[in-house]
């Protein structure tokens, strides 16, 4: 919404500037984004006498001007065609910037001839692209006067961002009231119109809609006013609509235009000769085609409103007008339009046909019911000032809305909700200048152009947002609790620590988006039609990703076209098997790409399966799970290498995590180069920490006496997993046996084919006396044995 | 100069002149060994009378222990000088780099979460969490949205696809869902922040179709105005990091709060950064508002008992603010290179008796 200040002063008596009103606005509510002040800009631009001119003595195109500024007189080298003896222009001094150009005016010497300022086009002083001759002001231009307000641009243009509670600040006088009732000034008041019919309106006007739809349109009011002459509206409706960026058209349209943003009320003007028979308004049939104002032909629906005659829809109710009954120069009988819309429905019409009209932004928002009337007569007082003619008198189809609503006010509220202390005398006096009517027994009658206004809460802001919420006294909340108790979730702990481990770990924590395109969710499982986007940012993101992985392969592939292919990436974030609450899970997912960085000390070595599932490891670990308790198990997804991936669960159906090198195809489906190993822990699965009833820990028993350790190398099938090794050992003695280790796979010179040979160191710890060698013998053997029995191993010889 | 002195400077001039340990070694043999000129002359004591013995003996047992004090010495040096050698070949280049060390990283995004907790968590908030897809009657319908409501416009909403029964769930516009989910499943006095994703159709440099926000919640029977301000106050001073802020309350409109307000902070952007409490210059950093009494109802409480305040913000906005990230799409890019640069270490944890950050 944009206004200049001179119009506001319309409706508002103040000395105030353009500083105190615009900090006014924005402390109750009415944000200023905007200020132009031409005033300020053009300050150093005063109006100059050229005193003579003659041709230079060293070039034909230009001239060497005397110029009087009104101070002094100073030679000036101008190239402008029009420069003469006895003109007045824009002057401005070496020293100042040029709006036009951005530069700084400097002293200088031109052909040998010295040049001490411009005189200015306007293109240079950014008025518009003129740039043929200089600016030529009028003879009566006082000499040293600023430029500015000779041409009358020194009226602020104040653009003020609306929230869409205001509709009656949609006007100017809107604004000028809420000012006035933050002591800005007073406000105006408005002197009621009177028109005298002098024939009867010629033109019928009908509401026709069925039972239960009234409310589309529930009063349509018109007159005519005949013997009219459009043309140009006045200088200062012309200057006042090009001000806030309205392109004046005629007389008449510029009229409606002036009274939508003076008073938020829309108006449409009409050539009353081009409407055959009555006019109406009626909910359009679908598929009903209209050419609107703007030129463009829209197809409506059956929620829309539109004004019919005849010939079918003439005008989209509400938001525009209709090309076939449109004024022009040549329109002699006009018919004026007031009508209530529908706010809903007339912002679903704007919505859908993608029309943004001054019309539409003021119904959708709602305007005063009680104006209709008196807006028309405002519009016919003008017209028949600008283009003569007579007028009939009023028709009005229907009524309009009921907008009497009365409401109590206990202005303790205030201080309950706001903490505010302020006399009720106050309060009712801020509701009063804001045009509530006080009535006895603290209610108030709430103004028809405030349909914002529901309840008790609506005043209490109203009253806080004018008397100011710098007012509103800084209160402490009161501690619940001296030292307050943790608050943090298991998830959100397991959240948290799950992030800084693995960042502890060398991997940079990334944040992609939760939507994928289809055909990247189809590479991790994919996902069901109910996951995907009916209206998606782009065709590449339409999918809700079922899998954290795919943002991070992207990733991977977008630093590595950067040079970077080595490194490690990760994301604790949600992924989904379905829409409903509950199909959302965390997950903990990270890849590592590449290899370990070339270094002088040791060769690279390319990730591998086992840092994922270190990182697997990890994870749970910092979560309070041991996660050597787990199963672990070969079948990984199929976005996994199938010979170099498993997964850790806990019984058949619950997985905690999958870990593994990627799948060749996914590799090459993100252009990746070298081998990826990933993870994904599902965080929400892992069983919680058994309860504790207190923090102590157990007794720690240390052993006095010494540890043995002792080296067994098994053959095994290749096939047997080491874990089945280490479980039969462990199995032998689960007190005296502390430690099993693999130190070392073999596989080749002499071991046979197809199998491998496992080292294993084990560690005895005995509790109560020292081992005798014919002890440790014995538990040997028997590790030996349970290995044998498990697995089929062999000692190796 | 007697003969025994003449050996006695002989065999000394000998150790200091070995070079090495066997040289020294051989000298040791050839005075104190069994046949060695001092052993020789310590033997020709039992063959002497007491009163020459008497006199001969101090001299002998004298130079004996002088000289097997002076090989002592001439060793011990001589391995000093020996393994002061062998470590001169055992010199290596101590300007070559470290064997790489990780490079891990937490998200600016995490980082601020981190921070807003730790001061939230002490004035007594939880932290709610809740899903991204929603229902319409969460994230609008009993926000004070209702259909066809043009505020409805404003969010840009994502749409899932219809299900067979024409319903069709959205993602979620801001936290604010989670608001009502918490209000319909506790009983108040509530107190609680929510951050999460939220989405939105935008992309620009200050926008993007997602980014987290993070709100809060007070809900008893007495929070007012007065105590948000302050809440917020304290929140802007703690979290910047800045003895004061100063901030500027400008009424405003949501439809789930009333009365709404924004809030801007003194701020300086004229040296292309900005820089918070000192200035001329105000930056909007957050809406807020007392809870709408139809939200309240709507969210089976008694707005005639319950009343308090919400407030939302942009937790990227905060990371922008504090750290200095200049484009959100970054964010969410994941380049490595920007994650080193705006990211923090893993024990980088904020703290109140640390500090947030260092």
């Amino acid at each position: 919404m944009k206004f200049t200040l001179s119009w506001l002063k319309d409706h508002l008596d103040t000395n105030a500037g353009v500083d105190e009103i615009a900090s006014t606005l924005t402390r109750i509510g009415l944000e200023v984004e905007n200020i132009e002040d031409k005033a300020k800009e053009l300050a150093p631009f005063t109006v100059a006498l050229v005193v003579s001119a003659e041709k230079h003595p060293n070039a034909d195109k230009l001239r060497v001007c005397m110029v009087d500024t009104g101070k002094e007189t100073l030679q000036v080298v101008c190239g402008a065609p029009n420069a003469r003896a006895g003109m007045k222009g824009v002057f401005a001094h070496a020293g100042v910037k040029v709006p036009g150009t951005g530069l700084e005016l400097k002293k200088s010497s031109i052909r040998g001839v010295e040049s001490n300022g411009m005189l200015c086009s306007e293109r240079e002083m950014g008025l518009s692209q003129e740039h043929d001759g200089i600016i030529e002001l009028p003879e009566d231009a006082p000499v040293g006067a600023p430029f500015a307000e000779v041409l009358g641009l020194n009226d602020p243009v104040i653009e003020i961002n609306l929230t869409p509670n205001r509709p009656d600040c949609a006007g100017v006088r809107g604004i000028a009231r809420d000012l006035a009732a933050a002591g800005v000034g007073h406000f105006i008041s408005d002197k009621p119109v009177k028109i005298v019919p002098r024939f009867n309106n010629p033109q019928a006007i009908a509401l026709r809609f069925e039972a239960g739809k009234e409310s589309a349109c529930p009063v349509f009011a018109g007159r005519t006013v005949r013997g009219v002459k459009n043309g140009p509206s006045p200088a200062w409706l012309q200057q006042r609509l090009r001000a806030v960026g309205l392109r004046p058209i005629s007389a008449l349209v510029d009229i409606t235009n002036l009274i939508s943003l003076d008073r938020a009320r829309p108006l449409h003007v009409y050539d009353a000769d081009k409407i055959k028979g009555e006019i109406y308004a009626r909910l359009a049939k679908k598929g009903e085609k209209v050419l609107a104002l703007d030129g463009k032909t829209y197809e409506l629906d059956e929620e829309m409103t539109v004004i019919a005659d005849d010939t079918g829809a003439i005008g989209l109710g509400g938001v525009m007008g209709g090309e076939s009954t449109g004024v022009t120069e040549a329109t002699t009988n006009v018919f004026i339009e007031s009508a209530y819309f529908d706010p809903l429905r007339t912002g679903r019409t704007g919505r859908v046909l993608g029309i943004n009209s001054d019309a539409r932004y003021r119904f959708e928002r709602g305007v005063d019911p009680e104006y209709v009337v008196p807006g028309i007569d405002l519009a016919t007082k003008l017209a028949i000032e600008f283009c003569g003619g007579e007028p009939s008198d009023l028709t009005v189809a229907g009524r309009a809305p009921d907008a009497k609503r009365e409401l109590g006010f206990d202005a303790m509220l205030i201080e309950k909700l706001t903490g505010m202390k302020l006399h009720e005398a106050e309060a009712f006096g801020i509701l009063a200048k804001l045009g509530f009517n006080i009535v006895v027994g603290r209610r108030v009658t709430i103004p028809s152009w405030r349909p914002d206004i529901q309840g008790p809460t609506d005043l209490v802001e109203e009253v806080v947002r004018i008397a100011g919420l710098d007012r509103v006294p800084s209160t402490p909340l009161p501690r619940l609790a001296a030292v307050p108790p943790p608050v943090l979730t298991p998830i959100q702990k397991r959240v948290r620590a799950a992030k800084r481990t693995l960042a502890a770990r060398g991997l940079m924590e990334a944040m992609t988006w939760s939507f994928v395109s289809k055909e990247q969710a189809a590479l991790f499982g994919g996902v069901p039609d109910a996951l995907l986007l009916a209206n998606p940012i782009s065709a590449d993101l339409d999918a809700m990703r079922p899998s954290v992985l795919p943002g991070l392969l992207a990733a991977a592939q977008r630093n590595a076209a950067r040079g970077l292919k080595d490194g490690g990436l990760f994301e604790v974030g949600p992924q989904f098997t379905g829409p409903e609450p509950g199909e959302q899970l965390t997950a903990a997912t990270g890849i590592r790409m590449g290899a370990t960085p070339r270094h002088w000390s040791h060769a690279e070595r390319a990730v591998d399966v086992y840092q994922a599932k270190a990182d697997v490891m990890a994870i749970l670990e910092s979560a309070g799970f041991a996660g050597e308790t787990a199963q672990v198990t070969a079948d990984a997804p199929a976005w996994y290498h199938p010979g170099r991936s498993g997964a850790l669960r806990l019984g058949p159906k619950n997985v905690l995590a999958y870990f593994g090198e990627l799948h060749p195809r996914i590799l090459q489906a993100y252009d990746l180069p070298g081998p990826v190993a990933a993870f994904e822990v599902m965080l929400e699965t892992l069983p919680s920490p058994k309860a504790k009833a207190g923090k102590t820990r157990p007794k720690l028993e240390l052993s006095e006496f010494q540890a043995v350790e002792r080296d067994f190398a098994f053959v095994v099938e290749t096939k047997v997993a080491a874990a089945d090794v280490i479980k039969a050992v462990q199995g032998v003695d689960r007190v005296l046996i502390e430690q099993v280790s693999i130190f070392d796979v073999y596989e080749g010179k002499g071991v046979d084919p197809g199998h491998k040979s496992l080292a294993v160191a084990v560690r005895l710890q005995p509790r109560a006396k020292t081992l005798t060698d014919s002890e440790i013998e014995a538990v040997s053997g028997k590790i030996v044995g349970a290995v044998a029995k498990a697995t089929g191993a062999k000692l190796r010889t | 100069m007697s003969d025994l002195e003449q050996l006695e400077r002989d065999v000394l001039a000998r150790v200091a002149a070995a070079g090495d340990e066997a040289a020294l070694e051989a000298v040791r043999v050839e005075a104190l060994g069994k046949k060695g000129s001092i052993s020789e002359a310590l033997k020709t004591l039992g063959s002497m009378s007491p009163a020459e013995r008497k006199t001969k003996g101090p001299l002998l047992n004298g130079m004996r222990d002088r000289v097997t004090t002076a090989i002592a010495e001439r060793k011990t040096a001589l391995a000093g000088a020996a393994l002061d050698e062998k470590l001169q070949t055992e010199r290596v280049d101590v300007t070559l780099p470290i064997r790489p060390e990780p490079q891990g990283r937490i998200h600016p995004v995490t980082q601020v979460l981190d921070e807003a907790t730790a001061i939230f968590a002490d004035m007594g908030f939880a932290i709610a969490e809740g899903p991204e897809i929603e229902f319409d009657e969460y994230n609008f319908t009993k926000l004070n949205i209702p259909p066809e409501h043009p505020a409805r416009q404003m969010h840009d909403t994502f749409y899932l696809k219809p299900k067979p029964d024409g319903t069709r769930h959205l993602l979620r516009t801001h936290t604010s869902p989670v608001q009502v989910r918490t209000m319909m499943s506790q009983k108040p006095p509530i107190r609680i922040i929510v951050p999460g994703r939220v989405y939105r159709m935008d992309s620009d440099q200050t926008h993007t179709p997602m980014f987290h926000q993070i709100e809060g919640l007070v809900i008893d029977e007495t929070s007012h105005l007065g105590h948000l301000k302050w809440i917020l106050e304290e929140f802007c001073r703690a979290f910047f990091e800045v003895p004061s802020v100063e901030m500027r309350f400008r009424p405003s409109h949501f439809p789930f709060t009333e009365p709404s307000a924004e809030v801007d902070i003194r701020c300086d952007r004229s040296g292309g950064e900005v820089k918070f409490g000192q200035g001329n210059d105000w930056l909007e950093i957050l809406g807020c508002g007392m809870v709408h009494p139809k939200v309240i109802e709507m969210c089976n409480l008694d707005p005639a008992k319950y009343q308090g305040f919400a407030w939302g913000m942009g937790l990227d906005r905060l990371a922008m603010l504090k750290y200095g990230a200049p484009d959100l799409r970054a964010f969410f890019d994941a380049d490595m290179r920007w994650l080193k640069h705006y990211g923090f270490l893993a024990l980088d944890v904020p703290t109140l008796a640390g500090g947030l950050s260092r």
